[in-house]
């Protein structure tokens, strides 16, 4: 993975030094609240609820294990000894003390960490596929390219203070797992005609109050033109994007209201005027970047039938919870955040610690967060895969269920959040104990639903097979369901199929709607590609009928 | 009382000084030759909502341009400032004017091309200065006057 080198150790270590001076005005009353707002926002602290909230950059989701053991010792020191995995792949503590912020981010300034622009009107962490470098059907592992737009997007001074916030994700491979089509700037990994390797670019994608599905602006960018292109958006962006009206002054907006060829051609002029003078990426950067991202060391291994002499609960875990390997012999291993009676993406300092161990044992010592709220082994032998499974069970870390209808995303919600209006952790609860059959889970089989407690959508509703927004109706908190969207490749956004319905009335609700799968699927079709195939009419039909029914 | 701070290193920047008049960049475009009358030499203030582009063919006459900061959030004079100095060369003072001229944003500005900062009337000019030495490298190429040692990304010219 990427190592800092001198500038970016003394970049880090500088931020941490202007953060405290700050903090330090602001406690003093030097510095207006008003003042302060936009100078923490820029290094992940928000204030909620009941207590401020850090953000912490894991850029494109890979951690070292020095990096969680980190995390474990920052969320005991001086929060609640948990974290909270983010659908940006980030970690959030939830309890952190004002004053304690910049021996935070000084701790974490140690392993090459920070919370730079995790939040704010600029350039945030740049997400990215949680299978990156080991998944079969990659044409060219992203990191690199993340890394490079991390390093260009970091205090960049021209769009610090863009008109909202500014989302970047890059793939490499076909399968989107990255969710690149709701982000404000998309980047595929794509190879030329002549075979060169470049960026298939879509912009104004994005979720929130109006979601949209980004749109190709231009099929083919050579590598060396990543940040200069880049750049030219930003700059159209920054000087078009609404500032007048906070629900319009995303990317998306500008984008729909000069529609995509009009903004394409913008784009192309600021480009063409400006690229001599904006940042060029040269071979030896991108040769560079690359060279941290090289293969592990891998032995040469057959595969081997791991199910052999296993039992039911191992071949389920293996079935669910890990995923096949570009070499032979090794396994990727997801760790479940998603047991029964957990908030989806906690974990706590001691199974932080106990995972850091694992990885440093069965997998090169790095972890991944994924945008569904787990954590990825990314490198593990199958000779393994038993000890594995064994010690992830004794953390509660191995509930077969990953990519099912319990691994949801869940936003933090009313119990966290000041812009919540619905609680969704209590509602995530009643999912899952209402799911807790197994034989049932596996029937449904491949399903992501997703909820947020506003239609700030932080949960990724939008893009959920079954979509769950959480609405304020007269002081009680209702949920809006919605059936039918991805964040995949070709996503979609769901449907609404009915009026809300009371908190207690989600997993009732939630059941017919798989009732009615259940009945009009063919073979093995999935969830979403049966809704699909007949529309969300039926399930409008059906799964509101018993409600006039009983009314 | 303004508190304008600059650059050690920007030139003649005293020779502009606050006593240039400033004109809005309307009244500069409405009758350019005006201005010019006598070799006399003005400042323009530009808005947020001005297109500096239209600036361009009267640089070469302006002793200053000062871009408006109204509010904490503003961001569009940071692309201002680059674009005058990188796209049409602009070699004269770029101040940054308004309420929210302070020293938190300071670095970010002379990293886009401004040298002279009026700041606001809370700011103490001291810690303003300091504050441009907050950080001494970077990723991004900038204008020729940098604040920093040689950043990590360049630009072909």
């Amino acid at each position: 993975m990427y190592q800092y080198d001198s500038t970016d150790q003394a970049l880090v270590d500088q931020r941490v030094a202007e953060f405290r001076d700050q903090t330090r005005r602001y406690l003093n009353g030097e510095l207006s609240e008003d003042d302060f707002r936009p100078l923490r926002l820029r290094n992940g602290l928000y204030i909620q609820r009941f207590a401020p909230m850090l953000r912490i950059a894991i850029p494109y989701g890979l951690l070292s294990s020095t990096q969680l053991r980190m995390l474990a010792s920052i969320a005991r020191r001086y929060d609640r000894s948990y974290g909270h995995f983010t659908t940006r792949q980030n970690l959030q503590l939830n309890w952190p003390k004002l004053a304690d912020v910049p021996d935070i981010l000084a701790d974490l300034a140690t392993v090459q960490m920070h919370a730079i622009q995790t939040s704010g009107n600029c350039v945030r962490n740049v997400t990215s596929d949680h299978l990156a470098g080991v998944a079969a059907d990659e044409l060219e592992d992203p990191r690199p390219y993340c890394e490079l737009l991390r390093q260009w997007s970091s205090f960049h001074p021209e769009f610090t203070y863009l008109p909202r916030k500014f989302k970047i994700a890059v793939s490499g491979a076909p399968a989107d797992r990255a969710a690149t089509e709701v982000h404000d700037i998309g980047l595929h990994l794509v190879r030329s005609a002549a075979g060169e390797l470049g960026f298939e670019v879509l912009v104004g994608g994005g979720l929130g109050r109006a979601p949209m599905i980004g749109q190709v602006i231009r099929e083919f960018l050579p590598m060396g033109d990543l940040l200069s292109y880049t750049e030219a958006i930003l700059r159209v962006y920054n000087r078009y994007g609404r500032r007048d009206n906070i629900h319009k002054a995303r990317i998306k907006f500008l984008v729909k209201s000069l529609g995509i060829a009009t903004f394409r051609e913008q784009v192309e002029a600021e480009w063409q005027a400006s690229r001599d003078f904006d940042s060029q990426l040269t071979p030896a950067q991108i040769a560079h970047a690359r060279s941290f991202f090289q293969p592990h060391p891998y032995a040469t291994l057959a595969n081997t039938d791991s199910l052999a002499a296993a039992g039911p609960e191992f071949k389920a875990w293996y079935r669910y919870n890990t995923r096949a390997h570009k070499v032979s012999g090794y396994r990727v291993v997801f760790v479940s955040l998603k047991p029964v009676g957990a908030a989806p993406g906690d974990m706590s300092a001691d199974q932080m610690e106990a995972v850091a161990q694992l990885a440093d044992e069965v997998s090169f010592g790095e972890i991944r967060a994924t945008h569904n709220q787990n954590v990825v082994l990314a490198d593990v032998r199958q000779t393994d895969l038993a000890k594995t499974w064994q010690e992830l069970k004794r953390l509660g870390l191995a509930t077969p269920n990953i990519g099912t209808l319990t691994d949801m995303i869940v936003c933090p919600g009313l119990d966290f959040c000041s812009l919540a209006n619905a609680g969704t952790i209590s509602v995530a609860h009643q999912l899952q104990r209402h799911f807790d059959d197994y034989d049932y889970l596996y029937d449904i089989g491949e399903i992501e639903l997703k909820m947020s407690g506003c239609m700030n959508a932080c949960g990724h509703h939008h893009v959920g097979h079954i979509g769950i927004l959480g609405v304020d109706k007269h002081g009680e908190e209702w949920y809006q369901i919605t059936i039918g969207g991805s964040a995949r490749e070709s996503s979609s956004l769901g449907h609404v199929i009915g009026p809300s319905v009371p908190q207690a009335e989600v997993a009732a609700t939630v059941e017919r709607i798989l009732d009615v799968y259940r009945e009009l699927r063919q073979e093995d079709e999935r969830f979403i590609d049966t809704v699909r195939r007949v529309s969300a009419t039926p399930f409008k039909e059906r799964v509101y009928a018993k409600d006039l029914a009983a009314a | 009382m303004q508190k304008i701070l600059r650059l050690p290193e920007a030139p003649a920047a005293g020779a502009a000084g606050p006593e240039v008049p400033l004109i809005t960049q309307a009244e500069l475009l409405a009758d350019p030759a005006r201005y010019r009358a006598g070799g006399a030499r003005v400042g323009v203030r530009v808005a947020p909502s001005d297109r500096v582009e239209d600036l361009a063919p009267h640089l070469a006459h302006l002793a200053l341009v000062a871009i408006e900061f109204p509010g904490p959030g503003e961001g569009r004079g940071y692309t201002y400032a680059r674009l005058l100095r990188q796209r049409y060369a602009f070699s004269g003072e770029i101040r940054a004017v308004g309420p929210a001229v302070k020293q938190d944003l300071l670095f970010f500005m002379v990293r886009c091309g401004f040298d002279a900062f009026d700041l606001a009337p809370d700011q103490n000019l001291t810690e303003a200065r300091q504050a441009l030495g907050r950080f001494t490298l970077a990723y991004q190429p900038a204008v020729p006057r940098a604040a920093v040692r040689e950043p990590r990304f360049t630009a072909t010219r």
